[in-house]
């Protein structure tokens, strides 16, 4: 499965769900909603965390966190 | 005379809320005790027009209703609630036009709570420069609310604001779309029964958030898991489903009521400032590099720029104590009036330009959206120390004051990081330090330069007292992480602002508010101590003050005039209060270094540290050798001779090990206090001062045994 992990700066992909119950619930509410697209912006150095446009704007997560959200595979 | 009407600021982070406060109230605001970086809720006045006030309220910012963190639970525990002294009559949702749909989750459920809403639409400038254009007029009827066009920067629209908040206060309307999805009847009916007749998504509020509210018992608590368990309801299931329902609405609703020029030219992505700025910022090496220099640029004011005005400060202070030794008649009320009470007050107002260059520097990061690209670069290696990105604005505010830096981890979701983040924090060196560091230093340190020429050593080693307390803090978060447990797994998902152009308006008042906490709360410790302390030296038990007079002039039948005056009060001061309490201590300060007439500065800075200094001057201005002309506390304490050796009383291994101690020692008794209303335990402050008390103990002695 890939995940928002697997991208690389500004590689994009459709957001198709979670791993994390409990995270999913803050993510949603940020606006990383199903069907929505996200594109890589930045890696902090080390790699980690990272930086995604969605829904408009900039979010960053760490990189654990970003696995936890599902995107399509190409 | 009416009760005036109550109105709540909500809104996104970032969203224009504080500006919107600021335009509406002016100077008219109240703060809570110590405002930092993250506020407690603000209230101010607005005047809507003559004889018509309106009481706002600032809630901190929020994403949704569900709170993650403990600064956003206070939203809840005032809207929720209907009996809390602050409940608003109505909202005020701010939303930032540039992001509508996620701006528009968090009204949506404002709404539907049965609270009377104002939606102000701010930012729209921003916009439209992105390509969008928002048809306002179309978006109040889809959602049936008042919608006002504001430009909270610069004021503009709040004429528009004020129309909408009439008409809605008056007919108090509130739209409510009932639930966003359905529930049993049965399960609302439950609620309603038990708790009262409110709107069923305040009932379904309750079920799922009411261990984070207040208002409710233990026992109320068990009444509502019980209803939870017999309609088998999953709180994380529903509040997720709800976000997903409440998006697919709002998406319909701004297709309708947005134009996106973009689209419709096919126009490629503006690049815009922030794409810009942030490949500088978040470079792997120039973002770092760039942060060491805000740094260099930040301690450079603190450390130089702000002597200039605290040098005045100090003069100042002294001019007026002269002045009044000059016209006042020798009395014990001269000596309450100049030695105690001004010397204290002066020892308050020196902090000043500090206090106020810090929050200036530290409320720019945090305007210009700067603050969170910090969080984002150092998060992978703080986290490796047991803290969080976010520990980065408490241990860099904690450089002013460790009281509000303390308030500001409210903002860091992760119980187990935000723990370690205030049990360390004050390892920092605050602004109280900094004035111990200046006269220890001078005392012991040569005023020379080094390597180089390039650096001053006395500003060399001050740089190194900061980056001691920087690097213990880090070492003490690391041992605490291998003890404390975690309950959960800590996240850091936030949202990276786009760069804005700080409000000044803003940035004054963040920094008036805080000088103004410091000088009136920490001031208030700091004027009662020098007063009892003033006390404690000038009284004994008994009539031990005669007899250290009648015993001197005894036993030095030779002298008169200034040099037996100084023995008197020398001989004096010994046999006071303060004077036996320093001996008694004595022996456990001894390895140390340090004689009772230090014991007594450390009883009285155990309260407070910058006590410290102010002590120092009582002690020697009461027993010292003085004469008028070499009166600083500086000179004072350069003459102190050991009478053990007979050479300077403050020579390198005295003076070190008074700096150490000072740099980790835990004095200061509005930090204990607000650890403990922080953490809600007295465990944690007793840690605290533990930990750092043993710290400072073990250090101290170590530099004095390796130096003497």
């Amino acid at each position: 499965m890939r995940t928002v992990a697997d991208l690389g700066i500004g590689d994009h992909g459709f957001i198709t769900g979670f791993t994390d119950e409990k995270l999913s619930l803050k993510l949603l509410e940020m606006g990383c909603l199903p069907g929505t697209e996200v594109v890589l912006t930045h890696h902090a150095p080390f790699g980690d965390p990272i930086a995604i446009k969605v829904s408009g704007y900039t979010l960053s997560m760490r990189k654990e966190e970003a696995a936890t959200i599902l995107i399509n595979s190409i | 005379m009416a009760k005036i009407p109550k109105i709540a600021l909500i809104g996104n982070p970032n969203a224009g809320k504080s500006s919107l406060f600021n335009s509406l109230t002016g100077l008219r605001q109240k703060t809570g005790n110590f405002p930092g970086v993250t506020m407690d809720k603000l209230t101010g006045i607005w005047e809507l027009g003559p004889k018509n006030e309106i009481e706002v309220l600032d809630l901190p910012g929020i994403y949704s209703i569900y709170p993650k963190s403990i600064d956003e639970e206070l939203v809840i525990n005032i809207l929720g609630n209907p009996a809390h002294p602050d409940y608003p009559d109505m909202a005020i949702v701010v939303a930032d036009a540039s992001n509508l749909k996620r701006n528009l989750l968090l009204f949506s459920q404002v709404r539907d709570l049965g609270i009377p809403t104002v939606l102000a639409l701010n930012m729209i400038d921003v916009a439209e420069n992105e390509g969008y254009v928002i048809n306002s007029i179309k978006l109040a009827r889809e959602l049936s609310v008042e919608v006002a066009e504001v430009n909270a920067k610069k004021g503009i629209g709040i004429n528009g604001l004020k129309l909408a908040v009439q008409k809605t206060l008056e007919n108090r309307f509130s739209s409510n779309d009932g639930l966003p999805l359905p529930v049993s009847e049965e399960l609302i009916t439950d609620i309603q029964v038990a708790f009262g007749d409110v709107d069923p998504y305040r009932c379904l509020l309750w079920l799922m958030e009411h261990d984070r509210m207040k208002m409710f018992s233990k026992a109320q608590c068990s009444d509502l898991d019980q209803i939870m368990v017999k309609h088998d309801f999953e709180p994380k299931k529903y509040k997720s489903a709800e976000t997903v329902k409440r998006y697919e609405f709002l998406t319909e609703v701004v297709d309708r009521c947005v134009i996106n020029l973009n689209r419709q030219w096919d126009a490629p992505p503006v690049k815009t400032w922030t794409d810009r700025l942030d490949k500088l910022f978040l470079h792997p090496v120039g973002g770092y590099l760039f942060f060491l220099a805000i740094l260099f640029v930040m301690f450079q004011a603190v450390f130089t720029w702000a002597t200039y005005p605290m040098d005045a400060i100090d003069a100042g202070v002294a001019l007026l104590n002269d002045w009044l030794k000059g016209i006042l008649p020798e009395s014990t009320f001269r000596g309450l009036l100049t030695d105690g009470l001004i010397a204290g007050i002066g020892g308050v107002l020196i902090f000043i330009p500090q206090i106020a260059f810090l929050f200036f520097f530290i409320s720019m990061l945090e305007e210009t959206g700067y603050m969170s690209r910090v969080m984002f670069i150092m998060d992978k290696l703080m986290r490796r120390f047991g803290l969080n990105g976010k520990s980065v604005v408490p241990l860099l505010s904690s450089v002013a004051c460790a009281v509000p830096a303390i308030m500001s981890t409210r903002s860091i979701g992760s119980r187990k990081d935000r723990l370690i983040t205030i049990l360390v924090t004050p390892l920092m060196s605050c602004s109280a330090r900094l004035p111990i560091y200046t006269v220890l230093i001078a005392l012991v340190v040569p005023e020379k330069n080094t390597l180089f020429g390039l650096f001053n050593l006395q500003g060399l080693v001050l740089f190194i007292l900061y980056l001691l307390g920087f690097f213990m803090a880090l070492f003490s978060a690391y041992l605490m992480k291998l003890i404390l447990k975690a309950k959960e797994k800590s996240y850091f998902i936030m949202e990276l602002p786009t760069y804005k152009g700080p409000r000044f308006k803003h940035v004054s008042y963040t920094i008036l508010n805080n000088v103004k906490a410091f000088v009136f709360e920490a001031g208030k410790v700091i004027v009662a101590i020098s007063i009892i302390l003033w006390v404690l030296a000038s009284y004994g038990p008994g009539n031990s003050m005669e007899d250290a007079t009648n015993r001197i002039k005894v036993q030095n039948p030779n002298l008169s005039g200034v040099e037996l005056s100084n023995k008197i009060a020398g001989e004096k001061l010994e046999n006071s209060y303060a004077g036996h309490f320093g001996k008694f201590i004595e022996p456990a300060i001894r390895p140390l270094g340090y004689d009772w007439k230090i014991g007594i500065a450390l009883i009285t800075s155990f309260a407070a540290r910058e006590v410290f200094v102010g002590t120092m001057s009582t002690i020697y201005s009461l027993g010292g050798e003085i004469d008028n002309e070499n009166a600083t506390i500086k000179n004072r304490m350069r003459a102190e001779i050991n009478p053990q050796t007979g050479k300077p009383m403050y020579d390198m291994a005295l003076g070190f090990s008074l700096l150490i101690f000072y740099a980790f020692a835990m004095q200061c008794m509005s930090t204990l206090a607000t650890t403990y209303r922080e953490t809600k335990s007295w465990k944690y402050p007793l840690i605290q001062f533990g930990y750092m008390t043993a710290l400072a103990y073990l250090s101290a002695f170590l530099v004095y045994q390796a130096l003497s």
